[in-house]
C-alpha cells in the first residue's frame, strides 16, 4: 500500500493538472501495476477543482475498469472535495 | 485629440479600433462589441468616452490582450480627458501596453479591491496568480473559493486550448455598491470553433459555444468522458455556478457571443444545453480572433460550492446518459 500526500504537492488548492497528471503517472500507476492499494491524502486541501480530480483519476478508471476503485482510497477529504470526486467518478464509470 | 509625445501616434491609418464607452456591463454590452473593429490586426487605436467611462473587467481584459499582440509604437492611444481614465492606470493597462500615459494615480487602501490586468502565459504563473486571487480581494472563504475555481477552470482552458504565446489577459474588479466581483479573461488564440472543430462540426461560432458549454464536450475527442486530460467539463461548471448565483456570464469568440442572464424565480434548474437557460446570444458582431469570457460573482447570491456540485453531478450524469442513449442500437422490426 502506498499513500500519497497531496497537500504537499499541490498546497491547499488542488488545481493544477499538470502536477496531477504527474502523480498519477509517477506514484499511482506503477504502484497500481505492483497490485498495491493506493491511498490519496487529501488532508489540508481546501478545494480541487474537476480539472485536476480528472487528471489525477480518470484515466485509471479507462485504463484498469471500473475494479480500480476497489483499490484507491481517498482520504481526509472535505465535504465540497468528495463532491467533486464523485462527480469525476460517477461520470467515467457512466462513459466506461 | 491625440497626445504626441505621451503616446506615439501612427503616421498611417490606423485600423483596429476599440472605444472604451461610457458604460460597459455584461447586461448592456452588446454595443461595446458591435462597436469593436477588428481589421488591420497589427495596428491599435484605443478611443473613450470624453466624459465617463464605467465598465466591466472584461473590456480592459479585451483591450489589453489586443495591445499585448500589437507593437507598443503600433498602439494608439487617444488622450483620455474622463474623470474615469485613472481606473484604466490603476488597472495597469498602459504598463501592460508598453505605452506611456500621462495620468498620475495616487495609491490608497482601495487598490486592495481589484487585481489589475495580468498576463498568465503558464501554469506556473497561474498557480501564483491564484495564490494573490483571494487575499488581494479581502474576500471570506465562501465567496474565494468561487472565485479561485472560476478563474483556475478559465485561464487553464486557455493556456490548453487557445494555442496562443500571449496566454491569458485576467483582471477583476469588486464593486463594493452592488457588492459583486467582475471577473474579465481574454486571449487572441485559436478561438473556439477551431478547438472544437478538431472533434466535431460546429457550422457557426455559436454551435461552437454551445458545444462547448455542453457537459463532457471537448474539443479534444468524441469519446465520452474525455481524455485523460480533458473531460470537457470545465466551461459547464461555470456557466453553472453563474446560474445558481443569480450572475450574468458570456462568452464571446469569433462572430459568436453567448450571454446567460440573470436567472429568475426561486426553482434552481441546470441545464445541459446552455441554449436551454434564460439567455442571449448574437453571431452577428465583429469577429473576435480568440476567447473573451466575462463573469459576475455577485456576493450576496452566492450559494455554497457544495449545494452546486449536487446539482452539477445530477445534471451531468443525465446529459451523458441521454447521449448514450441516442447512439442506442434501435430494435430492426420488419
Amino acid at each position: 500500500m502506498i499513500q500519497i500526500k497531496l497537500f504537499k504537492k499541490v498546497g491547499s488548492f488542488a488545481e493544477n493538472k499538470d502536477i496531477a497528471r504527474d502523480i498519477r503517472l509517477k506514484k499511482i500507476i506503477p504502484a497500481l501495476d505492483k497490485n498495491q492499494k493506493v491511498i490519496l491524502d487529501f488532508e489540508k486541501i481546501d478545494a480541487a477543482t474537476q480539472s485536476f480530480i480528472h487528471a489525477l483519476i480518470s484515466d485509471l478508471i479507462r485504463k484498469y475498469g471500473n475494479e480500480v476503485l476497489d483499490k484507491i482510497s481517498f482520504k481526509s477529504c472535505n465535504e465540497t472535495v468528495k463532491k467533486i470526486i464523485t462527480i469525476v467518478i460517477d461520470y467515467m464509470q457512466e462513459s466506461n | 485629440m491625440l497626445i504626441p509625445g505621451i503616446i506615439k501616434i501612427l503616421k498611417k491609418t490606423v485600423s483596429m479600433k476599440i472605444h472604451i464607452p461610457n458604460s460597459a456591463f455584461l447586461g448592456n454590452i452588446d454595443p461595446f462589441l458591435k462597436g469593436f473593429n477588428p481589421s488591420k490586426p497589427n495596428e491599435l487605436k484605443i478611443t473613450a468616452n470624453k466624459k465617463w467611462s464605467s465598465i466591466h473587467p472584461v473590456v480592459l481584459a479585451m483591450i489589453a490582450a489586443l495591445g499585448v499582440k500589437t507593437k507598443p509604437s503600433n498602439i494608439e492611444c487617444e488622450k483620455l480627458e474622463a474623470k474615469s481614465k485613472h481606473y484604466l492606470e490603476r488597472m495597469g493597462l498602459f504598463k501592460l501596453l508598453g505605452i506611456k500615459s500621462d495620468i498620475k494615480i495616487t495609491e490608497h487602501e482601495s487598490s486592495g479591491r481589484f487585481i489589475p490586468l495580468t498576463q498568465i502565459k503558464d501554469s506556473t504563473e497561474l498557480t501564483e496568480f491564484l495564490k494573490e486571487l483571494t487575499p488581494l480581494l479581502h474576500l471570506d472563504a465562501k465567496h474565494a473559493e468561487t472565485l479561485r475555481y472560476i478563474v483556475s477552470e478559465l485561464v487553464r482552458n486557455v493556456l490548453e486550448h487557445a494555442v496562443s504565446k500571449y496566454g491569458a489577459i485576467v483582471c477583476a474588479q469588486y464593486y463594493s455598491k452592488s457588492n459583486v466581483v467582475r471577473v474579465g479573461i481574454a486571449d487572441t488564440g485559436i478561438g473556439i470553433w477551431k478547438s472544437i472543430n478538431v472533434s466535431y462540426d460546429p457550422k457557426t461560432d455559436l454551435d461552437a459555444i454551445q458545444l462547448a458549454l455542453t457537459p463532457g464536450i471537448t474539443g479534444t475527442t468524441r469519446r465520452e468522458g474525455g481524455t485523460e486530460f480533458n473531460a470537457g467539463a470545465g466551461l459547464f461548471f461555470i456557466k453553472s455556478i453563474a446560474t445558481v448565483n443569480r450572475d450574468f456570464f458570456m462568452i464571446y469568440s469569433g462572430k459568436g457571443m453567448y450571454k446567460l442572464l440573470k436567472r429568475r424565480g426561486e426553482k434552481i434548474k441546470l441545464h445541459a444545453d446552455p441554449f436551454k437557460d434564460r439567455h442571449s446570444k448574437r453571431d452577428d458582431i465583429p469577429t473576435w480572433e480568440g476567447t473573451v469570457v466575462g463573469i459576475d460573482i455577485s456576493l450576496d447570491t452566492t450559494q455554497q460550492f457544495s449545494t452546486l456540485l449536487d446539482l452539477i453531478n445530477q445534471t451531468y450524469t443525465e446529459a451523458l446518459k441521454e447521449r448514450k442513449k441516442e447512439r442506442y442500437k434501435k430494435p430492426n422490426f420488419i
